[in-house]
């Protein structure tokens, strides 16, 4: 996990790369980058199988109940795009960081703080300005309340050593304690009994949904922020530096490199995307912010980064991957009769494998650029 | 939406003709289980998604936890499996669904890919914003909750509320604590100070001192639901200080409990029969009996009753004599005196004779709830936004 650089272009073996680079030489390495992760979900798939097997349940129409009730339809893919929405922006939390060569696992918290600066902004504006502006406004309260958060863990790093991983993580929980203090305290609203919650926002200024659809904005800003997360950091001066110091932070200070800073401003930019995730989920779904805003799509976030090796692209489809493989939680219990934990076991291998193939880039026959002749295999 | 007054009407002028269409349904639910008709049951359609047999009535459960959690979402799935008896219902099942468009899309998909015409949303969380905004959506499909937030005028048609005083099981529970009790010291794990948690900490107290006038429940908020760590510490803390029953308000008792019997200390349930988990301590429980419940509602479905059309009344309240709640059976450790005490406060209470909360009544900081002759009937509005605790009870509602 703590491995510094995280290869951004797979496929770079060891050993010398022969001369007169043939074109299927040239495809070798996305090619690789393709297949492993796929190969790695069928082999998900087939354990899963085993396990539904075991459990009772016929593997294969377990695995046609996946495929329908998260990707067989349009209301299918709504229901894995709403789950996968906030995976998104969560994930670069963590996949943001990482490339500085940090690893932030706060993400949690800088939902959590994400949400309350936009709901404190929220509330604060009421309908004083129209709500676009208001929506504005939360949206950059909650990403400037989620980055200084993540930031915090990033200064205790720099300035005193601090373990960014550990700190991030009791981040975690004294943000939720702030919460919860806050919303069974000062910010309840006592005429809403369901639970400790907070006022609700103004339905002016709610998120809708993207129109002819159930989906909320939230995924149009997942997508824009990956987009831009990836063009700041594979095409621009910032991210060149970003990455250089996680490749080599001596060689980064040598090169003078504002590490410090760096440092800073990349937590900052996690933590604000999944601060904005916090916003997106008070303004669109949950409308009060309370307990519920806790239910883990941080946590989440952390697999989705791991997974994409922490490229904002590739963040998208696993974020995707994941919303599917949620959505089909619900059809596992109500028509196979298999336990509600099989969803999580379901993902538990799904990760283990795309994690465990990670380690064979470069080490599988056909792929290495030595190879004789693809019938090797 | 706009906000919810502090609380939920409590219409309870059908509460005879539920209760006599519950023990007649009670009956018919026995008879039907005595038979082995278990009717369909569940994963009888392994290739496709779950629909119904023809002309079966789908209903969906909806669970916020795992459904053998020894509490809340076991005493709901056990109540939904009495329901899966009536002939002409159809159940499905989904647990561990999070208060979070997570049960949005669980139960768009129970009425739309299972065909679902009833759903039982039954975290008390899913309410607002969940339930309101799908029954807006589908006014033809309905919507029960536990709880009884429902409002006449304001919450759609097409939802109910049912709900239990469970404060008299807990009343009960708290006379065999004291009866029990060596040190007259009871200890009260419990999740948040919210009112129905208010309420089961002081009628459990209230029943403790019609036996001991000196006992006391020291109250220990865990500040959630679901804090099994924060839970055992609790339970550990409580049984240092010397209290030798304790109970609880969680989602889950089975820390609770488990951890009482462990330091052998007494203990009694909450939400469902936990006696296994504590052969030697488990004195008695609380418990929903959400069975006969949805046994009843089940043969309205059956019979195409709706709420839209007002044949099932949108509020459906009830105690130990509407069998909303019942009390799990007496323990090892509780004497002869305790059971007769008990039975003979249940008597009362199933004959509508007791009321818990009447005068004089203080808080525990000795501020005046209720004057001398004065008495607030379960039905009462002040006890639904309960805010203090009653003298006896060691501890605060701040957070």
């Amino acid at each position: 996990m703590s491995s510094s650089p995280l290869p951004n272009s797979p496929g770079s073996p060891g050993s010398p790369t022969p001369s007169g680079l043939s074109r299927a030489e040239a495809w070798r390495a996305p090619l690789e980058s393709v297949l492993l992760p796929i190969g790695a979900l069928l082999t998900a798939l087939f354990i899963f199988g085993i396990f539904c097997a075991i459990a009772g349940a016929n593997p294969f129409a377990v695995y046609a109940s996946i495929y329908k009730a998260a990707f067989g339809g349009w209301s299918a893919w709504q229901n894995t795009l709403i789950r996968a929405a906030p995976l998104m922006l969560t994930a670069l939390c963590t996949a943001l960081p990482a490339r500085l060569g940090l690893v932030i696992i706060g993400n949690e918290g800088a939902l959590v703080m994400g949400g309350l600066g936009a709901m404190l902004v929220g509330l604060g504006l009421g309908t004083t300005l129209p709500p676009f502006a208001v929506q504005l406004a939360m949206g950059a309260a909650g990403m400037a309340a989620g980055g200084l958060w993540i930031m915090l863990a990033g200064a205790l790093r720099h300035y005193r050593g601090v373990n960014e991983t550990i700190s991030s993580l009791l981040l975690n929980y004294i943000a939720i304690a702030f919460l919860n203090h806050l919303v069974e305290g000062p910010l309840r609203d006592s005429s809403f009994i369901t639970k400790p919650s907070s006022a609700e926002l103004n339905p002016a200024n709610w998120l809708g949904t993207i129109p002819g659809t159930r989906i909320h904005f939230g995924l149009f800003y997942g997508l824009v922020v990956c987009v831009i997360a990836y063009i700041l950091i594979q095409r621009t001066t910032f991210g060149f530096a970003a990455r250089t110091t996680g490749g080599n932070i001596r060689a980064a200070k040598l090169a003078g490199l504002p590490v410090g800073k760096l440092t800073l401003a990349v937590c900052f930019l996690g933590g604000s995307a999944a601060g904005l995730a916090g916003m997106v989920e008070i303004a669109a779904v949950q409308k009060r912010i309370n307990e519920s805003l806790v239910s883990n799509y941080g946590y989440a976030g952390i697999l989705v980064a791991f997974v994409s090796r922490h490229n904002p692209l590739a963040t998208v489809l696993v974020a995707i991957l994941l919303g599917g493989i949620l959505a089909s939680g619900g059809i596992l219990q109500r028509s196979h009769n298999l336990p509600d934990a099989t969803v999580l076991v379901f993902q538990g291998i799904v990760f283990l494998c795309v994690l465990y193939s990670d380690s064979l880039y470069g080490k599988l026959p056909w792929f290495r650029a030595d190879a004789v002749s693809k019938a090797t295999l | 939406m706009p906000n919810r007054p502090p609380f939920p009407f409590s219409v309870g002028l059908s509460r005879r003709q539920a209760l006599r269409g519950l023990l007649a349904t009670a009956a018919f639910g026995a008879a039907t289980k005595l038979s082995g008709c278990t009717a369909t049951d569940t994963g009888d359609s392994p290739a496709g998604e779950a629909t119904g047999a023809a002309g079966d009535v789908v209903v969906g459960f909806i669970y916020v936890g795992p459904k053998d959690d020894f509490g809340y979402n076991q005493a709901h799935a056990q109540g939904a499996q009495a329901m899966a008896s009536v002939p002409g219902i159809k159940i499905i099942e989904e647990a561990s669904v999070p208060e979070t468009s997570a049960v949005l899309e669980t139960m768009r998909s129970m009425i739309e890919i299972d065909g679902a015409t009833v759903l039982f949303p039954t975290s008390f969380g899913y309410f607002d914003p969940y339930i309101l905004e799908l029954a807006t959506e589908f006014p033809e499909v309905q919507f029960f909750h536990a709880g009884g937030l429902y409002q006449e005028g304001v919450t759609p048609t097409n939802v109910g509320s049912y709900f239990g005083y469970i404060d008299e099981a807990q009343y009960v529970a708290g006379i065999v604590a004291a009866h029990t009790s060596k040190t007259g010291q009871l200890g009260f794990v419990a999740a948040k100070p919210i009112p129905q948690v208010l309420r089961n900490i002081n009628s459990f107290t209230l029943g403790a001192k019609t036996i001991n006038p000196d006992a006391t429940t020291q109250v220990i908020f865990t500040g959630d639901w679901a804090e099994p760590v924060k839970e055992a510490e609790a339970t550990n803390s409580l049984a240092d200080q010397g209290i030798d029953v304790v109970t609880c308000h969680v989602d889950s008792p089975k820390v609770v409990i488990e951890t009482a019997e462990k330091r052998g200390i007494f203990s009694s349930g909450y939400h469902a029969d936990q006696s296994s988990l504590a052969p030697k301590g488990y004195l008695t429980g609380a418990e929903w009996d959400w069975e006969s419940i949805y046994t009843f509602l089940g043969q309205q479905f059956v019979e195409g009753k709706t709420l839209m059309a007002g044949d099932i009344e949108h509020v459906l309240r009830g105690g130990l004599a509407d069998n909303f709640c019942k009390l799990s059976p007496y323990g090892p450790a509780v004497s002869e005196a305790a059971q007769a005490d008990a039975e003979a406060a249940r008597a009362k209470f199933l004959d509508k004779s007791l009321v818990i909360y009447n005068g004089e009544l203080k808080d525990n900081n000795g501020n005046e709830i209720l004057p001398a002759g004065k008495e607030y009937d379960q039905q009462n509005i002040a006890l639904e936004k309960m805010d203090w605790l009653i003298d006896g009870v060691k501890g605060s509602t701040g957070s």
